[in-house]
């Protein structure tokens, strides 16, 4: 039974990194930039709902939507101000802002926010199955964590392949330049993509938080480095692998603390990462070559 | 590249700005102070960005408020404090200690967190400068010198101390710990816990480490499993927070170290959680003297929030320089190696009574002498445990 529990905890921190994964992935696969600034976008979605949730009395669906708004708004933002004037500009550029924004939109939430840890409310999806006759209890917070992953992951993979801006998107991530030169507005199409990847970044901090209730400046750090992890080991750029990216990472991440040890846990995930990568280098779902979203 | 060198520019201005804001309350505070006596320069550092700047603010604040109340008592700026950002960062602590000595410090705070302090207490040394860290708690840290001090307990003596209470209340129970590996603080304490437990022959059922994460069903599951009636904690309040509110169900007896202080004050904390955790502190924010008493209000009213244990230890910190200073008859004018001279005597005679204890000593290794505290939280406050 014990078994069962962690594979089910994997499965639930699993997919928290699989929608943070997304984030990473739609934006390398469309701009080819590591965004690194995601976590923290994350963590202003967590304090964004927060503060709906805690201090205007919101509701649980008001106080997410108002976040995704947000961290939406903030996602574009950032990609206009802070990426888009470096488009000609080598990676190693964009790299460097995107850290500096990471690092400036922490040091920001500490100057309005304080640095000390705020208890997200845990009351919002509170409840449990039970199954076997008690002996295995799942929380509906983590039935809710997973099936918000799995209908983020196909809608987006439908959006992608089905509409127009996701053709534009896909048309994009294969050559910048033929897409321009096909008419599409290479710009916009490169700020939808970092609507969308923050949107599903609000998604994240509001589930992170639900089952994390710890909220902090530097929040967004860690789960945004093991989800970029994720996003590598899937595959960049692909979305499917992202989110197998995400669950495998969980899952290990859960087993090897459970069965290994607790002190090695990132180390051994790491560890899965490089020997993954050594064998197939473009990730588990990975191409060689284009086609990449 | 223009472009970039602009954005980078203004960036960095952004954290100067970011920093000035944090740090320049220390120097705002005594500024009505006349020229013609020259003030002390008590310099220290800490974190004031990054993770750990919850424990730098609230070495700042403790420390700027018993300067600014020296300063009114004395009539004009016998101190001066001039607090650095170090960022939890050992290479940044060396340079804010440069920076400090440019500044022409003649007492020092050291440093918030003990692996700068440990990085800067050599240096330290090496000019002469008398130091008492508030809060540098590793073991090490007054070896470097005879100069260098402390104000709180060292690791080694809590986890001791902690087992010694264990052996004297829990001694038929099964024991748990979760602790956390990579943070110097918590193993130090730890080790010497594991240590003294096993001298003391206690039941020791299940030891769980964690690094730096927010997940803990593992390790609650494994205290659960091992059917530990006491878990011992000796871990910073955050993570303690994150234990309880992730242990669900199950509910043994939270044992907690001074890390665990300002756990009822975490925004939004179901403090019902907390009901019934025991921790061994020197300060407690609710003890109803009046030292504290007027100290918490003070720390309330400017920094709306409450005072946790770092705050304290800074505070009596200052105390003790001031005292020391005063029955040595230190003056701003002397020399480094002066100053320190008297100051080692007057620290290893005085009996200190302070925010963090009272009958507080020293001997000449720099190594505090004084009385843990075991309280346990009744209805959202902290009552004096057995």
């Amino acid at each position: 039974m014990n078994l069962l529990n962690y594979l089910i905890n994997g499965l639930s921190l699993g997919s928290v990194y699989a929608i943070i994964a997304i984030g990473y992935t739609m934006v390398y696969g469309i701009a080819k930039m590591l965004n690194f600034a995601h976590g923290d976008v994350i963590m202003i979605g967590a304090y964004v709902s927060f503060f709906m949730l805690v201090n205007f009395g919101l509701g649980f669906i008001p106080s997410l939507l108002i976040a995704v708004v947000i961290c939406t708004v903030l996602g574009i933002v950032i990609e206009r101000l802070a990426y888009k004037p470096l488009r000609q500009a080598d990676s190693l550029s964009v790299l460097i802002t995107a850290i500096g924004v990471s690092y400036l939109l922490q040091n920001s939430a500490q100057l309005m926010w304080g640095s000390a840890t705020k208890m997200y409310p845990i009351n919002i999806i509170s409840g449990s199955v039970s199954l076997f006759g008690g002996k295995l209890s799942i929380p509906y917070l983590t039935i809710v964590t997973i099936l918000v992953c799995i209908v983020v992951t196909f809608a987006l993979q439908w959006f992608v392949n089905n509409t127009r801006t996701g053709s534009a998107m896909r048309a994009c991530s294969e050559d910048k330049d033929a897409a321009r030169l096909m008419g599409i507005n290479v710009d916009t199409t490169i700020s939808i993509t970092f609507a969308i990847g923050s949107c599903f970044a609000a998604v994240a901090a509001v589930l992170l938080c639900s089952a994390y209730p710890a909220v902090s400046p530097t929040l967004g750090s860690m789960p945004g480095i093991k989800a970029f992890t994720a996003a590598v080991f899937g595959g960049i750029g692909s979305i499917p692998g992202a989110f197998i990216g995400g669950l495998l990472l969980g899952i290990i991440e859960i087993f090897s603390r459970a069965y290994i040890s607790t002190q090695l846990s990132d180390a051994i995930v790491f560890s899965v990462l490089i020997i993954v990568l050594l064998f197939k280098p473009t990730g588990i779902l990975g191409k060689k070559v284009s086609e990449k979203v | 590249m223009k472009k970039i060198v602009t954005i980078l520019l203004a960036v960095m201005c952004l954290f100067t700005l970011a920093a000035c804001n944090n740090g320049g309350g220390s120097s705002e505070g005594g500024e009505s102070g006349t020229a013609e006596k020259a003030s002390i320069v008590v310099g220290g550092s800490g974190p004031l960005t990054g993770g750990a700047a919850l424990y730098g603010m609230a070495v700042n604040r403790g420390a700027q408020i018993a300067v600014d109340e020296i300063n009114e008592k004395e009539g004009y700026e016998y101190f001066k404090l001039d607090f650095q950002d170090d960022a939890h960062d050992a290479e940044q602590a060396v340079n804010a200690f440069y920076k400090l000595m440019d500044d022409g410090m003649q007492l020092s705070l050291l440093c918030t967190t003990s692996a700068p302090a440990a990085a800067v207490a050599g240096l330290t040394q090496d000019e002469d400068i008398f130091a008492i860290t508030p809060s540098g708690s590793r073991d090490d840290i007054p070896t470097y010198g005879n100069n260098i001090f402390q104000m709180c307990f060292t690791d080694s003596n809590q986890g001791a101390g902690s087992a010694d209470y264990f052996g004297t209340y829990f001694a038929d129970k099964k024991i748990g710990i979760i602790y956390q590996s990579s943070v110097d603080y918590s193993k130090g304490i730890y080790q010497t816990f594991a240590a003294e437990a096993e001298k003391l022959g206690l039941n020791v059922v299940e030891t769980q480490a964690f690094t730096d994460e927010k997940d803990f069903s593992v390790q609650i599951a494994k205290m659960k499993d091992a059917g530990a009636e006491v878990v011992f904690l000796p871990i910073y309040y955050d993570e303690a927070s994150m234990i309880l509110t992730q242990a669900g169900d199950y509910s043994p007896i939270w044992f907690g170290v001074d890390g665990m202080d300002g756990i009822l004050g975490v925004e939004n904390f179901d403090t019902s959680l907390a009901e019934g955790v025991y921790l061994l502190t020197p300060f407690a924010a609710d003890a109803t003297d009046d030292l504290t008493v007027s100290f918490v209000k003070k720390y309330n009213d400017l920094f709306g929030e409450v005072p946790m244990q770092f705050a304290a230890d800074a505070y009596d910190a200052v105390y003790v320089l001031y005292n020391a200073c005063k029955a040595g008859n230190v003056t701003a004018d002397m020399s480094n190696s002066e100053i320190s001279a008297i100051l080692r005597e007057q620290v290893t005679s005085m009996t200190f009574n302070g925010l963090t204890g009272s009958n507080i000593t020293w001997d000449a290794s720099g190594e505090v002498s004084k009385l843990p505290m075991a309280v346990v939280i009744k209805d959202g406050a902290y009552a004096l445990a057995q």
